[in-house]
Parts: C-alpha cells; structure tokens; sequence
C-alpha cells in the first residue's frame, strides 16, 4: 500500500497528472448551467465514439476501388463484431448531426452566441459545415452502387457554382471520370483531413468556452451590455460560481451513458444501411438514396421549380452560410432570453418544420418511379361490353410505364395522380389531351402510342374500375 | 564604469523584434514549403488529364433500325489499377443505316443512371424523376436540358465512341 501510494505522489509531482482535471477543478460556472448544457458534450462525445469506431473500420476496410465492396461484406457478415462496429459508426454519425442541431438550436434560443462568444459561434459554423462534409464523404465510403453515384451527385452540385463549377466537381472526383483515385480521395479526406481540422477546430471551441466563461442561464431583462459584461460575468463567478467538476459536468457525464445506450441499441438493432449492389458504374438499375440526413435535400431536388433550381444550389448554400455567419453580429448585446425574442422562436420552429416536412417527402420519394411496381391484372376492370379493348388497356397500362408513376387500386407509383377513379374526374377526350401532350413532370405519349393503342388505354382508363 | 541602461534596453528590443520577425518569416517558409506537396498530391489526378480515345463498343449489325442498347466501354482511365470502375456505360441508338446517336447514361439533372425502357421509348431517372425520350430531349421533371451526348462514329463496321468527361450540368443550363 505504501509503496503504491508512493508511487502515486511520484506520478503527480513527475507526471502533474492531478494537474490535468484541476482546471475542471477550479473552473467556476455560473449557477443554474443545469441539463441544458449537456448537448454540446453530447456531440463531443458521439464525435469521441466516431474516432473510436472509425479507426477501429479502417483496420479491417480496403480503401481501394476493387477491394472496398468486397472488404465491408467482410466487415458486415464475418468479422467480429464487424456489423455491430458500422451499426455503431452509422449511428454515431446520426447521433452527432441531431445533437449538433440541439445543440446549436439551444445555443440560438439561449442567445449564448452574443457578447464575449462570437467566435464560439462562428467555430461552431465551421464544424457544423465540417459534419456534414463528413456524414457526406462517409456515405461514398459505403463503396456499392449507392456510394459511387453519391460521389456523382456530389460533384453535380458543386459544378452550379459560377465559372469554376466544372473545375471543382472534377477535383471533387480527382478527376474527369472515375477512377482508382476517385475513392482514395473521399478516404484521405474522411479520415485524415477533415478529422484533423475538425479535432482541431473542437480543441479552439472547448478552448473558448474555458476562457469566455460558460454563459449564464439567461434572465428576462438582464440585457447584455458588452461595455460592462466581462466585469459583471466575473463577479457574477466570484459570488455565486460553481466548480465545473463535479458540480455540473456529473449531468455530461450522465448523458454520455444514455447516449452510448442508445447507440448501442441502434447499433444492434437497425445497423448500418445494407450494402447495395457492387460499385460498377455500368451497373444501371440502381436507385441512389441519401442516407437520412440529406432526405430534406432530397427532395427539394426533386420538387424545386426546375428553373430556379440551378440557382437554388448555388446561391442556397451561400446566402445559408452568410446568414449563420452573420448570426452572432447582427446582435451583439440586448435580450437573451427567448421570451423576449420571439423571432428567434419563429425562427427554430420554421426551420425544424422545413426540415421535418421536407425529411418526410424525401423518406417517401414519390417521385421516383416504381420500376418494380407489380402489375395491375385484368380483373380490376368491371367486365364492359368491350373488354378485350380494356385488357389490351390493362397490358399497356403496365408496359408503357404508366403504372411507375400512377396508381389504380393498390399498384403503381406515386408521382401522379392516383388513376382508380379517373373516370369520374376526366372526360375520354381530356384523358386524350393529357396522355398526347404529357405535362410538366409527364412525358408526351403521343410519339410512342399509336391511336389504336390510344384508344385501348382510353378505354381501360374511363371502364369504372374496382378493387378486387 | 557608466550603466548604459537605457540603450541596453533599445538595443534588446530591436534584437527581440528582430527575433520575432525571424520566427515568422521561418514558420511562414516552412508551412509553403509543407504546403505544396499537400496542394499537389490533391490536383496529381486532376491536372494529369488524359486525351479522349476512340473506343470501339458494338458492331453496327447488332443495332435494328430504331433500336437502342446499352454498351459498355473503359474510360481513357489514369491509372492501371482502375478496373471496373474506370468502366462506363453509355446508350447507343440507331436512327438509320448510317446514323448512330449515343446517349451519356447520366441524367442532365444530377447525374444519376438513366434507365431505357424500350416499350414506351423512354430513359427514366431513378433518382428526382427526370425521364428524356428516344432523341435525349426531356420529357419530365427536374431536368432542364436532354441528355449528353457522345461523338460517334462508324468505322470498318464497328461502332466508336470517343470517351468522355462526366457531364456537369452548370448553373445556366
């Protein structure tokens, strides 16, 4: 016993490990920092899990264009706990983008960025942009079907950028067409480059929250005057502050071990996205999905006005990022509790209702037509006085590929209107029109049906129709 | 013995200063030097471009008249290791005798693989529901422009392609 405890004192003196948590020690709070301040260690610690499960992936994944699909079935159905470890790094990725959310969400009603945190808020810009960058990366390092088209699409968006756009969609890709480079990069960058600025631009986030103070639980009418702030932000410590350690960061420390529960549960649960088919380009019957955190994106590609769209990718990002920059300057001192800010509540709410809705189309896609869709049979059709028309009807109805987009009955697509009951709402000769001429987000049958064929889809379409 | 003191303490400011001065210039050197290997080891695929190639995908008998197919051919790839993913696909379709079109398979929208569905002659998008029809113009959805296309010619009764970059679509399509 002496002698271990000898060589503790020795460790300390030596080693000044007690040095490290004394800053924690010593570090005052302001009163009432209570659960509300747990969101921000959240995101740190499902960064800390992604470090963890990330390095413990690259020991068993083959950066390589030929051997990574082969290598994450391996990690998926043989190694050791191999799906449980991407179910972990996938989840701790979700976990990581909805508590950066929270996190800056209560950040902003709390309007903790104002006099003396800017920069805590223009850092944490910059790691926002950073996660995603990596949620985005990460997803193409997911190297089937799904991952190489991903890496397209990407480069897709940034070719709107003005003038520049096509050198930087090719230096996004490493080149004009893919190639045994096109992964390594998305490789180097999700695991050296952007993991290096972000641990970086963390350690200078935790940095200034030592060094500005944690901000006080805002009170109605307790303005924030940026003359006298700082002297009354220390008083305000002197008088009533609480040591951070073990005061206040016991409730981070708590919610640590829910969030790994909960991820782990995910982990086991759900997993990681299945792995769709082999990563070769020539393979065309594939459907690119987003993974969740870019379902809202999703569909404002697919439901935008085509004309502003171009523009919308462009100048969406920018004016977003202006905006999130121009946050903390736009008010510097004043009102911070969200009472008074009633803006700033309309505000959170617009943009958790935006991306909620737009997260939900996307997780429905109707846009995307049902290749798969099963075919609508000849007795959903009432027997009429010319059924072998109505049959032929029925058979075009599933060749020509009306049924990816329209539904009748249960079968079909969802991008059109649902066709059970277009005899009630369209004469034969609007049917006509509309199946000649096509529409906005319909092709124009009229090159590919000859009126006779016309004719029989006419007549299945205006037969009255039921459900069998 | 006269204390100089007081330019002492000149002269140990301007040595400091001077010092200072030294510290940057030196970590300003040695980041630009570390920094070019950085910024050329990212552009080494990018400013190595290769010229397109003719390649030879299909023999202009497997094509009827009004037909369209799907070929298959290598890029004009930078590297040897490459393999499948330096292949492309590409939609080859025959308008008479003589004349051949070929469609690039990335849809104009955002670069998504465009199905070809022979029965209504329609290339349908997976992804945002862009469909073209058989002359590559857009027939619905987001797409603002018809499909890309690629050179192509006939030669000794072969059908070729010259490769080409993937398309990117641009802000003023």
């Amino acid at each position: 016993m002496k002698i271990l405890r000898r060589i503790g004192k020795w460790l300390n003196d030596r080693g000044k490990f007690a040095d490290i948590v004394k800053p924690l020690k010593t570090h005052l709070v302001p009163p009432g920092t209570k659960w509300n301040y747990i969101w921000g260690s959240g995101v740190l610690f499902c960064f800390t899990v992604q470090v963890i499960t990330g390095i413990a992936l690259s020991f068993m994944y083959q950066p390589s264009v030929n051997a990574a699909y082969e290598s994450l079935q391996h990690i998926e159905n043989e190694a050791f706990l191999g799906s449980f470890i991407r179910g972990l790094h996938n989840w701790g990725a979700s976990g990581m983008v909805v508590l950066l959310g929270v996190h800056m969400a209560r950040v902003y009603l709390n309007a903790a960025y104002k006099y003396p945190r800017e920069m805590s808020w223009i850092s944490g810009v910059f790691l926002l942009g950073i996660t995603v960058t990596m949620a985005f990366t990460g997803q193409l390092l997911r190297w089937d079907g799904n991952g190489v088209w991903t890496a397209i699409l990407g480069a897709e968006q940034m070719g709107r950028i003005p003038v520049i756009g096509d050198y930087i969609a090719y230096f996004f890709l490493g080149g004009k067409t893919m190639g045994g480079q096109t992964l390594n990069r998305f490789f180097s960058m999700h695991v050296f480059l952007l993991p290096g600025l972000l641990s970086a631009i963390i350690g200078y986030h935790i940095f200034l929250v030592f060094k500005n103070g944690i901000s006080e639980p805002p009170k109605q009418g307790r303005l924030v005057n940026p003359e006298t702030y700082r002297k009354w932000y220390d008083k305000l410590l002197k008088k009533k502050g609480v040591p951070f350690f073990p005061d206040v960061i016991w409730r981070d420390v708590v919610f640590t071990l829910v969030v790994l529960l909960i991820l782990i549960a995910l982990a086991f649960l759900v997993g990681a996205p299945k792995l769709t088919k082999p990563p070769d380009p020539t393979i065309l019957e594939v459907e690119p999905k987003p993974d969740w955190y870019f379902k809202w994106l999703y569909a404002i590609f697919a439901t935008m006005n085509r004309k502003l769209e171009p523009y919308f990718l462009f100048f969406g990002p920018l004016i977003g990022g202006i905006v999130l920059f121009s946050i903390p300057f736009l008010s510097k001192g004043g009102e911070r509790h969200p009472i008074k800010r009633p803006w700033a509540i309309a505000g959170i709410i617009f943009v958790i209702v935006t991306l909620g809705s737009l997260t939900y189309i996307g997780m429905i896609a109707p846009w995307v037509p049902e290749f798969d869709a099963e075919p609508v049979s000849a007795y959903i059709a009432l027997p009429a006085e010319n059924e072998k028309q109505v049959k032929k009807g029925v058979e075009l109805f599933n060749t020509m590929g009306c049924i990816y987009c329209h539904k009748i009955g249960k079968k079909g697509g969802l991008r059109g209107p649902d066709l059970t009951k277009v005899e009630k709402r369209l004469t034969k000769d609007q049917m006509i029109i509309r199946i000649t001429n096509g529409a906005e987000n319909m092709p124009a049958y009229g090159g590919s049906l000859s009126s006779e064929e016309l004719d029989d889809l006419i007549s299945f379409l205006a037969a009255g129709k039921q459900q069998k | 013995m006269s204390c100089n003191c007081n330019s002492g303490k000149k002269e140990q400011q301007s040595r400091r200063s001077f010092l200072s001065k030294l510290i940057y210039s030196i970590m300003g050197i040695v980041t630009v030097i570390l920094a070019i290997p950085f910024i050329t080891a990212m552009l080494e695929p990018f400013l190595r471009q290769k010229k397109p190639v003719w390649r030879r995908v299909a023999e202009a008998n497997d094509f009827k008249i009004g037909e369209t197919k799907k070929v298959t051919f290598k890029n004009s790839t930078l590297y040897k290791w490459s393999s499948d993913i330096s292949k492309t696909a590409a939609y080859v379709r025959r308008d008479n005798d003589n004349e051949f079109i070929a469609f690039s398979v990335n849809c104009s929208h955002l670069g998504c693989p465009v199905r070809w569905e022979d029965k209504p002659q329609l290339f349908f998008c997976p992804c945002h529901g862009g469909a073209f029809y058989r002359d590559g113009s857009r027939a619905a959805g987001p797409p603002n422009r018809g499909l890309y296309k690629y050179p192509i010619r006939i030669k000794n009764g072969s059908v070729e392609l010259e490769t080409q970059a993937i398309p990117i679509t641009n802000i003023t399509v």
